[in-house]
């Protein structure tokens, strides 16, 4: 578990903790940055959107080992559950932009779902609940 | 994130250094800009070389840049993408909106 504020100067140390993370768990590079990138934007999003750019609100991540069976297959992932107490988020406005359209934001979701096999969003009580996770294609000892 | 400008006659040229990211993003688009409509450069390049790390607003930034310059006839140009600046731009398919040289002798020379 890692605890935090909502203030901009965490998300290297987030960054370097993650792809750290996965790495050691077995993902390969580009999925390990993938990963990285992929918590990194979500934070960011935490930071400029729920909490509005305010610095000090409190941000919970937690992380865990999980798996799957999926087509005859045990794979193995990492599972990864951000929260922020900022007032709900409306999920209508969690979808990325066409990648065909020439400008400034609406990336950072995009890369989100591009990179996670799984992205859910809940509220629970006064919580805002992102899951992300992502499997390795095969099982690995790493994990 | 650092970020400095080197400037011959109507060209800029901006060395950005480190990683690119929400805390810092701000600075890279304001330095940009500022070049670009207030300065009123004819051509800018942004040496990449040494960027660690881009998140989608250092991508925005750039795309802001590219846009303004666009906007007023100017030219703006990136040189010498590191493998992270050049891994995001081809995940967000901007690889080919960019004008893009190894070097800034080339960029120069174009």
């Amino acid at each position: 578990m890692l605890a935090l504020y909502s203030n901009p100067k965490w998300l290297s140390v987030v960054r370097g903790a993650v792809e750290h993370l996965a790495v050691t768990l077995g993902f390969p590079p580009v999925q390990s940055r993938s990963i990285t990138r992929a918590v990194d934007e979500a934070l960011s999003n935490v930071m400029r959107h729920s909490y509005s750019n305010r610095p000090d609100q409190p941000i919970a991540m937690y992380f865990r080992k999980t798996q799957r069976q999926h087509e005859g297959e045990l794979q193995e992932g990492l599972e990864i559950l951000l929260c922020d107490r900022a007032p709900a988020v409306d999920k209508t406005k969690l979808y990325g932009r066409s990648l065909d359209q020439i400008r400034p934001g609406g990336l950072g979701l995009h890369w989100v779902r591009q990179a996670m096999d799984t992205v859910e969003f809940t509220r629970k009580g006064p919580t805002n609940r992102l899951r992300l996770v992502k499997y390795l294609a095969q099982s690995s000892d790493a994990l | 994130m650092q970020i400095s400008a080197r400037r011959q006659e109507q060209t800029t040229i901006f060395d950005v250094s480190g990683d690119i990211d929400f805390a810092n993003s701000r600075e890279v688009r304001e330095s940009l800009l500022d070049e670009i409509q207030e300065r009123r450069a004819g051509c800018v390049l942004v040496n990449l070389r040494q960027v660690r790390y881009i998140d989608s607003s250092g991508v925005a930034s750039l795309v802001e840049g590219l846009k303004a310059s666009r906007d007023l006839g100017s030219r703006f140009i990136l040189i010498g993408l590191s493998p992270a600046a050049r891994e995001v731009l081809q995940l967000s398919r901007l690889i080919r909106v960019f004008e893009i040289h190894d070097s800034e002798e080339q960029a120069l020379a174009s």
